[in-house]
């Protein structure tokens, strides 16, 4: 119970915790798919504050972790291109291709902006008519309407200079895949809330019909985190599988309209391959014929390109709850955020960066001599051990 | 880069035919994209991801999690500058150090001058 105290309302952490540990009477396992909500739990110690018949299993939800080496190498040799500026969120700097990251291009004279909007960079489009400027795109639902209205307004402006290199993913898939596995333990899911915000809970009804999983919409901060295993525990408890909304306040049923309606306009749905795991049927986004003109795997023939996934990474296991990132060999010798080998090394929702940076000097991972120094807390990493963001 | 963060809108305006607002995200001030919310106002608090306003939140809600997201140091990680985070956690110097073994010069150019740099 030794981070009870950090919680924001700790008497309603006490309260809800109570209630777990009152409902429960079997194992059950739970998956929270999304890497956010996968750090809050190790942030807070939340899967050592829960009864030790739930087990949380972390999903797959980290975008810069799923996105395949493939498309990671294409980016770099888009990068490299001496007319290229090629714009991406901070997360992806440092994810590895094969060989480099998108930080090295740079350090060799690569033009690489980072943005905090991808309207950031059609703005650096419009600024450079004599420059190709690629964006960067990948991420969930949350993350492909504000690329779509992007790529909506270089149409609507005709800035001929912006691109998209896309590789979106949607989570209904994952979940359905993870389901069919024959190795799948998950009993539960806590449903990432922000995708929720996007989409709304339309297509989960059926699929926690068809695998009798309870699905319950989550939040990020430590006490969604607990609402949510509470309400899915009680529905195991009782054998219910419904789907649940604990994350209201961000959550309504339909979504975002808005933004359903500019997903709609801009991708149509493909079969994605997600790093580590394989393709996915149906699992990703691309852009619609009316916007082909913007893909930038279509502009710029990319050739050549020979992936090398390092040997010893077991992401794919990882990203498939079937491993958890300590019992990787690698984890903590091999394979730092310094020097990862795989994506969900150095993500900052990547499921190895969590157990890195708050639960590596218990799993004893660490040389006692170098713990004094490095020691993160649960409320401040040192920088120095931080994954990128 | 999944984490989206409240902010509170400041002002409403237009640009290239696109609603567009000022947000505050606990002191930090950011250019957002209000055409998935076109009604909200100014004063209002919305959950804001990668500079697009994707749902409204209560004024309560919004001001814990912020509370929460600064004490956690997320909105530093959310805001902050990424280049030096990526030197930082790859534990390479920022700017980009010279080869020991090349004659001391000027630092490799780099594209976007006005980021902070670090000694
Ligand atoms: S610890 Fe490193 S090598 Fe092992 S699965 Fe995670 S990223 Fe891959």
């Amino acid at each position: 119970m030794k981070y009870i105290e950090e919680f924001q309302d700790p008497a309603l952490a006490r309260r809800l915790l109570d209630d777990i540990h009152a409902t429960v009477t079997r194992p059950w396992a739970l998956m929270e798919v999304c890497g956010g909500q996968t750090h809050t739990i190790i942030r807070h110690g939340i899967d050592q504050l829960l009864p030790e018949q739930v087990e949380l299993i972390h999903g797959p939800g980290c975008p810069v972790c799923v996105t395949p080496l493939e498309v990671i190498d294409k980016a770099l040799e888009i990068a490299s291109r001496p007319d290229v500026i090629f714009c991406s969120f901070g997360d992806m700097l440092r994810v590895p291709g094969t060989g480099r990251d998108l930080f090295q291009v740079r350090s060799e004279g690569g033009d690489v902006r980072v943005v905090y909007s991808p309207l950031d960079a059609l703005r650096i489009a419009q600024e450079n008519p004599k420059h190709q400027v690629v964006f960067f795109g990948i991420g969930f639902e949350t993350t492909a309407p504000p690329n779509a209205m992007t790529v909506h307004q270089a149409k609507k402006l005709d800035i001929p200079n912006f691109s998209l290199l896309v590789s979106h993913v949607r989570v209904p898939p994952a979940i359905e895949a993870i389901m069919q596995s024959p190795s799948c333990r998950v009993q539960g899911f806590l449903a990432a809330g922000h995708v929720c915000s996007v989409m709304g809970v339309r297509e989960y009804p059926e699929l926690a019909a068809r695998h009798r999983v309870p699905i319950v919409v989550t939040g990020f901060e430590p006490l969604d985190i607990l609402e949510g295993v509470r309400r899915a525990v009680r529905q195991l408890e009782r054998g219910e599988h419904t789907v649940d909304n604990a994350y209201a306040r961000a959550v309504r049923p339909e979504g975002n309209p808005a933004a359903l309606a500019m997903l709609e306009d801009v991708f149509e749905v493909t079969d994605r391959a997600w790093r580590g795991i394989g393709v996915i049927p149906d699992s990703g986004w691309r852009l619609s014929e009316r916007y082909r003109d913007f893909d930038a795997e279509h502009r710029f023939s990319v050739t050549g390109i020979n992936t090398r996934e390092p040997a010893e990474c077991r992401s794919g296991e990882v990203l498939q709850g079937l491993l958890k990132p300590h019992e990787c060999e690698a984890f903590g010798t091999l394979c730092t955020p310094r020097s990862p080998l795989g994506a969900t090394m150095v993500s900052s929702e990547g499921a190895c960066a969590a157990y890195y940076l708050y639960r590596r000097l218990e799993l004893g991972t660490v040389p006692a001599a170098k713990t004094a120094a490095t020691a993160p807390t649960a409320a401040s990493a040192p920088l120095e051990a931080s994954p990128v963001v | 880069m999944c984490l989206a963060v409240p902010g509170r809108v400041l002002d409403i305006g237009e640009k290239d035919g696109t609603r567009m607002a000022t947000v505050d995200f606990g002191g930090v001030q950011k250019e957002v994209c209000l055409e998935y919310l076109p009604d909200l106002q100014v004063g209002e608090y919305a959950i804001v991801h990668v500079g697009f306003a994707l749902q409204r939140l209560d004024e309560e809600s919004a001001k814990q999690t912020l509370e929460l997201f600064a004490q956690l140091g997320m909105l530093q990680e959310e805001f902050g500058d990424p280049w030096e985070q990526a030197a930082a956690a790859g534990g390479d110097p920022w700017p980009f150090a010279h080869d020991p073994d090349l004659e001391p010069g000027p630092a490799p150019a780099l594209a976007a001058p006005q980021e902070e740099v670090q000694p």
